[in-house]
């Protein structure tokens, strides 16, 4: 922890740390929290010592599902989840990236059948290079970098 | 056996290639065999393409099948605004079998998921065109004997080429050699060298066509196409480098075969045509011979 809460500490709910701070918005529609009723602070561009610069999410009394946490995977691998309960982090979950992903990502293939019809896009995580994973669509088989991603609703 | 398409070459394993190899030699030993009598076949080219659709349809007819369909989708219901899945849903109920071509990528697979019928993708824009490759495959066995240990070179557009990227995956099961041939705004790309590297399969690089011809036994060529290259210069002094003539097949080994999955607009010049090593217009031959194989495997029908 940096020492000094830049962003108040919640009583009970799910606090998202370590987002890259570019990632941010990409979780924030991941998550939908747009549509979200419960109270919800951000922070980005916050000192980080390890990443330079990063992101957190608190949300009040949402306690996410593993389910939605490893959707987070695909932007944000290294993001860190902490369920806290009475102002204490009672589980601190990995984000584990999935196997395949479905639904709320774009290909970045404008020829791919799922940006031409109404078709749900799906896709395989696949590794890129040694840090990265990208996807690979299951229709036009082609690879969207995780830079790429965009996130459909 | 639950219904089976072949959307992309990876969609079959090692021993199905090895299954089509051989029926398709039977077809060739007797091509009219009436194994598909009393079969419909939509032939459904949303994008016009006149030689695979006539070669396929060829197949479909010499086995006794029917065919119906359409060779360009202008005047059809898609061009009323239908979605693609009504026109697969209800097509489906009227045939055995789709073939399909659309320009759109990734439409086979999709049409797999809701077609009731198996689904074969005779070519989906630039993604997968697994009767070509499976048809390059015969013609290296037919030539070499062999699907084992090919030194293969492939020249020109390795970048774009859709049938150079499927013919290196089928043919990773079969131990070959590749050596690539290509300007640099056309190499090979790294996801495919990466794929070989993994699997422990030797290949090496070079921009000049005569250095890598006295090894190879099948030479793969490809168009070149101008609109691929950013710089219209670049193209015009790359694009004679990449052709194959009479006089470079000198000191090539006797086994020696040149494929092409054509149409060639020149990158292999005319007077090659009569020489014994060249064999891109028996290639085409061999295309009806497989894709009967694989139309008959599909449907079951193939003893």
């Amino acid at each position: 922890m940096e020492g000094k809460l830049e962003v108040r500490a919640i009583e009970n709910g799910t606090v998202i740390d370590h987002i890259p701070s570019d990632c941010l918005f990409k979780i924030i529609k991941i998550l939908d929290l747009e549509n979200d009723p419960h109270r919800i602070t951000f922070g980005t561009n916050l000192e980080s010592k390890r990443m330079g610069s990063k992101a957190i999410i608190k949300i009040n009394d949402r306690f996410c599902r593993q389910e939605e946490i490893n959707r987070i995977a695909i932007v944000a691998p290294m993001a860190k989840v902490n369920i806290i309960k009475n102002f204490k982090v009672t589980e601190k979950r990995a984000v584990t990236i999935p196997e395949t992903i479905r639904g709320f990502v774009r290909c970045a293939n404008p020829k791919c059948i799922t940006n031409n019809e109404p078709v749900e896009t799906s896709f395989q995580v696949v590794r890129d290079g040694e840090q990265e994973i990208a996807l690979r669509c299951r229709y036009c088989e082609k690879i969207t970098h995780r830079q790429q991603i965009e996130i459909v609703k | 056996m639950g219904k089976k398409n072949l959307v992309s070459i990876t969609d079959f394993t090692k021993d199905e290639i090895l299954k089509i190899m051989e029926l398709a030699a039977r077809f060739e030993a007797d091509p009219h065999r009436q194994v598909l009598a009393g079969k419909v076949i939509a032939s459904l080219f949303f994008e016009p393409s006149t030689r695979t659709r006539l070669s396929f349809e060829s197949a479909i007819n010499r086995l006794g099948g029917r065919v119906i369909g359409f060779s360009e989708a202008s005047n059809t219901s898609v061009s009323k605004g239908e979605t693609f899945h009504d026109t697969i849903t209800v097509i489906s109920n009227y045939c055995d079998m789709i073939v399909m071509r659309h320009s759109i990528e990734g439409a086979a697979r999709y049409a797999s998921e809701i077609s009731k019928v198996p689904v074969v993708n005779a070519g989906d824009g630039a993604n997968q065109h697994p009767s070509q490759t499976l048809l390059d495959l015969y013609s290296i066995k037919k030539t070499q004997g062999t699907l084992d240990n090919i030194h293969i070179v492939m020249v020109g557009d390795l970048k774009y080429g859709r049938t150079v990227h499927s013919l290196l995956q089928a043919l990773s099961f079969f131990n070959p050699t590749f050596t690539f041939v290509a300007p640099d705004e056309l190499k090979m790309p790294d996801e495919y060298k990466l794929f070989l590297k993994e699997k422990g399969i030797a290949y090496t690089e070079t921009g000049r066509i005569e250095e890598a011809l006295p090894q190879a036994d099948i030479v793969y060529m490809t168009r070149v196409q101008r609109e691929r290259f950013s710089d219209p210069m670049e193209y015009e002094r790359v694009k004679n480098v990449y052709i194959l003539k009479n006089s470079l097949l000198e000191g090539t080994k006797d086994n020696m075969r040149i494929l092409h999955p054509l149409p060639r607009v020149g990158e292999i010049a005319t007077d090659v045509d009569s020489n014994p090593k060249a064999y891109y217009f028996q290639q085409t031959e061999n295309g009806v011979y497989t894709r009967m194989a694989i139309i008959s495997y599909l449907l079951g029908v193939a003893e």
